[in-house]
C-alpha cells in the first residue's frame, strides 16, 4: 500500500528525495556520529592500549553490576509493563543491609569464629557470599510486600497510576531511610568485608600488588574485587537463567508475561507469579547493592537513584522485557560510561550515555533485543 | 454584542480570585513566604497544563516537561540578567534573532517536506537541524550589528519600563526556544513507541541538566555559573504576571481544544489507527501537541526564574520531573480544571501543610508523609482528585445541532430508548 502512494514521486525521484525519503541523510548523520566516536576511541587505543584495556575492565565491572539491577528492571517490565521506579532504592537498601551486617554483626567472620582452622581466604570468601544472600533475601521480602501493598491493587487501574505509586515507594523508601533513627542522612564508609589486592598483568608477568601500591608502568590490573562482582554476577545470571528457562516458575512466569489472562485460564496463580518475579528482581538489586558499596564504599539515603537510572536505561538499550537484552545492554552502558568519562569528557558522561540511548532507540525502536511492540497503548 | 454566560462566570471568578490574592499580598495579608509559594503554584500549573496537553489530551508518555521548562528558565534568566548587569540586549536580540529565523526556517521546510512524501524523519531532524544552525550563526551576527542601537533605545525608555518589557519578551522567548528545541527533539522522538517515548524524554532532561551542571565550562556561558547557580536575575515575577500568563495558558489550551484541531488532537489519544483513518496526520498532531506543551513549559521556566533570582541545576533534576505528572494524574488525565486546582493543591500540602504544620520531632518526616498521601491517593482515586470534571467554561461540547435536527433526535431517542441521553448530556 505504501509503495503504490509513493509509486508516482519514487519513479521521479532525484539525489535530493532519496536523501529524505530513505533516510540516507538521517543514516548519514548518524554514521557520522559514530564515525567521530570510534575515531576518538582508536586515536587512544594505538596511544596507550594497557590504559584502553583497563578502561575496558573498570567498564565491565560497572556493566556487571548494571546488569544485575537491569534484571529486576527488564523482568518486571516484561511481566506487569510497569517501569518500577523503587527498584533503585531497593538497591540502595541492599547495601545498607549488606553495611549493617558487615559493620554491625560482623556476619562476614561467623566461619572464621565458627572454625579458625580453616584458610581465612576461603572463609571470607564464604563469609561474604552470606552477607549477600542475606541482602538478597532482605530486599526479595521487601519488594514482596510492596508488591502487594502497593502494586497489585492497582493491577487494572491506569498504568500510569502505577508508574505514580512507584515513584511514590521510591521517594518512601529514600526518605524513610533518610530518618535519623533508619539509615541516617549521611554518607556512610563501607568497610569491606576482605582487603583489596590487585595483580597486574604485563611485560613483567603476574605479579601481585597492594592496594594503594602502584603498578609496574604498561601493566593491567586485576583487583580481586573486579573477580567478586564478575564471578557473583555470572553465578547469579547462570542462576537466574536456569530459573526462567528450566523451572516450573519460570515457566509460568513466561506465560504470565506472554498473556497474563490465558495464563490465569490454564491454572497459574498470576499475583503469586508477578510477586515472585518482584521479588527475584529485587534479590538481584540487593547482591548489586553490595557489590556495588564494595567497589564504591560510600553509601547513603539516594545512592540508589543514579544507578537505578543508569540500570533502567541499560534494560532499555538491550530491550525492556529481554533478559539477555539487559546483560548485553549494561555491558555496553557500562563501556559507554568509563570510556567516555576516560576519552571524551568527564562531566559529559552521563549526557553521552542518554544519547547513545536516544539513538539506540531512534535507530532499533525496542532497543537491541527488544520484540516489536505487541500493544497500541 | 451578546457575551456568552459561561464566558462571563469564567472570566468573573478568575478576577475575583485574582484581585482577591492581588489585594492580600498589597496590603501584606499574607506573608512571604505564602507568596512564593502561590507564584510557584502558578507556575506548576502552567508546566502541568502544558503535560496535560501532551500526555492528558494526546497520550504521548512524556517526562521531558522539565527539559523545557529548564530551557526557558535559563534562557530568561540569561537576557534579563545581561540586560540589568550589563546594560546591553545583546543576548535578547541573538535569541529573538535565533528564535525568528529558525522559526521561519522551520516553517518554509515544513511547507517544502509538506511536499514529498514518506519523508524519514531522522532526516528531516538533520535537515532541520542543520537550518537551525544556520540561523543562530546568522542571528548572532546580525544582532552584534544591531546591539549598540537597540541597547540605547532601551536605555533611553524609564528603567522600570524597559526592564518590564524585557521581561516580557524575555518569558515569550524563552517559551519559544523551548517549543523549538522541542520541535527538533520531537521529530524523530515522537516516532517511538509510547513508553520508549517517555524513556528517551526522561534522556533529554537528564542531558539538559548535565550541560546545566557543565554550563559554565562546556557551553561557554560564563554567567550561568554552571554547578554553583545562577545568582543576580532581577526578581520581576509577580502574582499579576503569573496569573496573566496562567490564564493565558488555561485559555489557549480550552480554545485549542474546542477547534476542530483540539478534536483530532484527542482522536490521536484515543486510537492512534482510527484517527490515520479519518485522515488526521498524527505524526504532525502528536508534534503539534508537543510543541505547544513545551512552550508552556519555556514560559513557566521563564517565570519561575524571575520569582528568587536564582537557578540551580539541581532544581531541574529529573527527579522533579515526576512532580507535573504527579499533578497531572491527581488532577485527572485531561481535565484542565483538575490540572489546575491540583497545582495549587498540591504546593499547599507539599510546601505549606507539610512544612509548617508537622508536629515537634517530625519535622524531616515531610518527604515520608509526601508519597504515604501520594499512594493513599492513588489507591483511593486512582482515575486522579477531579476525574474528568471540567468547569462550565472549560468544558468541551459537540457543536451545535440546529434546533429542528434536536427535536427530531431527542424525540426518536425518548420514544425508542429513553436510557440513551441526547449528545449533548452525554458529553457532559
Amino acid at each position: 500500500m505504501k509503495s503504490f502512494l509513493n509509486n508516482r514521486t519514487t519513479t521521479s525521484s532525484t539525489f535530493g528525495l532519496k536523501l529524505l525519503q530513505k533516510g540516507w541523510l538521517g543514516k548519514g548523520f548518524l554514521i557520522l556520529v559514530g564515525l567521530a566516536a570510534i575515531y576518538r576511541l582508536g586515536i587512544a587505543l594505538i596511544a596507550d592500549y594497557t590504559v584502553f584495556i583497563q578502561q575496558i575492565i573498570n567498564g565491565l565491572q560497572l556493566g556487571f553490576v548494571y546488569a544485575l539491577i537491569a534484571l529486576g528492571y527488564t523482568m518486571v517490565y516484561g511481566i506487569v509493563r510497569l517501569i518500577n521506579f523503587a527498584h533503585g532504592d531497593v538497591f540502595m537498601v541492599g547495601s545498607f543491609i549488606s553495611f549493617y551486617c558487615i559493620s554491625r554483626f560482623r556476619l562476614h567472620l561467623w566461619l572464621q569464629n565458627l572454625a579458625p582452622d580453616l584458610p581465612s581466604a576461603f572463609s571470607l570468601v564464604v563469609g561474604a557470599l552470606t552477607v549477600v544472600l542475606v541482602a538478597m533475601v532482605s530486599c526479595a521480602f521487601m519488594a514482596f510486600v510492596i508488591e502487594r501493598i502497593a502494586y497489585k491493587p492497582l493491577r487494572n487501574a491506569p498504568r500510569i497510576s502505577a508508574l505514580i505509586t512507584a515513584i511514590g515507594v521510591s521517594f518512601f523508601l529514600e526518605y524513610f531511610g533518610a530518618l535519623q533513627f533508619v539509615f541516617t542522612p549521611n554518607f556512610i564508609t563501607f568497610q569491606r568485608p576482605f582487603d583489596v589486592f590487585s595483580w597486574s598483568f604485563g611485560s613483567l608477568g603476574v605479579l601481585p600488588v597492594e592496594f594503594g601500591k602502584a603498578p609496574p608502568p604498561g601493566s593491567i590490573l586485576f583487583s580481586n574485587i573486579f573477580i567478586l562482582i564478575v564471578a557473583i554476577s555470572l553465578a547469579l545470571l547462570l542462576i537466574l537463567n536456569y530459573i526462567v528457562r528450566k523451572t516450573k516458575i519460570g515457566k509460568a512466569m513466561r506465560a504470565v508475561a506472554y498473556d497474563k489472562e490465558t495464563a490465569r485460564l490454564m491454572g497459574i496463580n498470576v499475583d503469586l507469579i508477578i510477586s515472585v518475579t518482584f521479588g527475584i528482581g529485587a534479590s538481584l538489586a540487593g547482591a548489586a547493592g553490595m557489590l556495588y558499596a564494595i567497589a564504591f564504599p560510600s553509601i547513603f539515603f539516594s545512592m540508589g537513584i543514579i544507578p537505578g537510572l543508569k540500570a533502567f536505561v541499560s534494560a532499555v538499550l538491550g530491550g525492556i522485557g529481554s533478559i539477555p537484552g539487559a546483560l548485553v545492554g549494561a555491558l555496553i552502558l557500562g563501556q559507554t560510561e568509563v570510556l567516555s568519562a576516560a576519552y571524551i569528557s568527564t562531566p559529559m558522561r552521563d549526557a553521552i550515555a542518554f544519547s547513545i540511548l536516544i539513538i539506540v532507540l531512534l535507530v532499533r525502536p525496542t532497543g537491541i533485543f527488544g520484540e516489536p511492540q505487541r500493544e497500541k497503548a | 454584542m451578546k457575551i456568552d454566560r459561561n464566558i462571563a462566570v469564567f472570566f468573573g471568578i478568575a478576577l475575583v480570585i485574582f484581585i482577591v490574592i492581588q489585594v492580600a499580598i498589597s496590603f501584606e495579608l499574607l506573608t512571604n513566604f505564602i507568596t512564593l509559594i502561590l507564584l510557584q503554584a502558578g507556575v506548576m500549573a502552567i508546566v502541568s497544563l502544558g503535560l496535560n496537553l501532551i500526555y492528558g489530551f494526546n497520550g504521548q508518555f512524556s517526562l521531558g516537561q522539565w527539559g523545557f521548562y529548564a530551557i526557558g528558565a535559563y534562557t530568561a534568566a540569561d537576557i534579563t540578567y545581561r540586560f540589568t548587569n550589563d546594560n546591553s540586549a545583546i543576548a535578547l536580540l541573538v535569541i529573538l534573532f535565533a528564535v525568528g529565523f529558525s522559526g521561519l526556517g522551520i516553517l518554509l521546510l515544513n511547507q517544502l517536506l509538506g511536499k514529498v512524501r514518506s519523508v524519514d524523519p531522522l532526516s528531516a531532524f538533520t535537515l532541520y537541524l542543520l537550518m537551525t544552525i544556520l540561523a543562530v550563526v546568522i542571528a548572532i551576527n546580525a544582532a552584534i550589528a544591531l546591539d549598540p542601537a537597540v541597547s540605547s533605545l532601551l536605555q533611553s525608555l524609564p528603567a522600570d519600563l524597559a526592564l518590564q518589557i524585557v521581561f516580557f519578551l524575555s518569558v515569550l522567548l524563552g517559551g519559544f526556544v523551548a517549543a523549538e528545541i522541542s520541535f527538533l527533539f520531537g521529530l524523530p522522538v515522537l516516532t517511538l513507541g509510547s513508553d520508549y517515548f517517555g524513556i528517551a524524554t526522561l534522556g533529554f532532561t537528564i542531558i539538559v541538566k548535565v550541560l546545566l551542571d557543565n554550563s559554565d565550562t562546556m557551553l561557554g556561558f560564563v554567567e550561568m555559573k554552571g554547578a554553583r547557580g545562577m545568582v543576580g536575575i532581577p526578581k520581576i515575577t509577580t502574582w499579576a504576571w503569573v496569573s496573566f500568563f496562567l490564564l493565558m495558558t488555561i485559555v489557549i489550551t480550552r480554545n485549542l481544544l474546542h477547534s476542530s484541531h483540539g478534536r483530532a488532537l484527542v482522536s490521536v489519544r484515543e486510537d492512534e489507527i482510527a484517527a490515520k483513518a479519518m485522515g488526521i496526520n498524527v505524526a504532525a498532531f502528536k508534534n503539534t501537541a508537543f510543541v505547544l506543551g513545551s512552550f508552556f513549559a519555556g514560559i513557566a521556566g521563564s517565570l519561575y526564574a524571575h520569582i528568587n533570582g536564582f537557578l540551580h541545576p539541581e532544581t531541574f533534576n529529573f527527579i522533579k520531573s515526576f512532580d507535573p505528572m504527579i499533578i497531572v494524574v491527581f488532577g485527572g488525565l485531561g481535565s484542565v480544571t483538575g490540572t489546575v486546582l491540583a497545582s495549587f493543591l498540591w504546593a499547599l500540602i507539599l510546601e505549606i501543610v507539610l512544612r509548617l504544620f508537622l508536629p515537634q520531632g517530625f519535622e524531616t518526616w515531610r518527604f515520608v508523609i509526601y508519597p504515604l498521601l501520594l499512594l493513599i491517593m492513588m489507591l483511593l482515586k486512582p482515575k486522579g482528585l477531579f476525574g474528568g470534571f471540567e468547569f462550565l467554561y472549560l468544558r468541551q461540547m459537540l457543536p451545535a445541532i440546529p434546533e429542528r435536527l434536536k427535536q427530531k433526535l431527542v424525540g426518536k431517542n425518548q420514544s425508542s430508548n429513553p436510557d440513551v441521553p441526547s449528545p449533548q448530556e452525554a458529553v457532559q
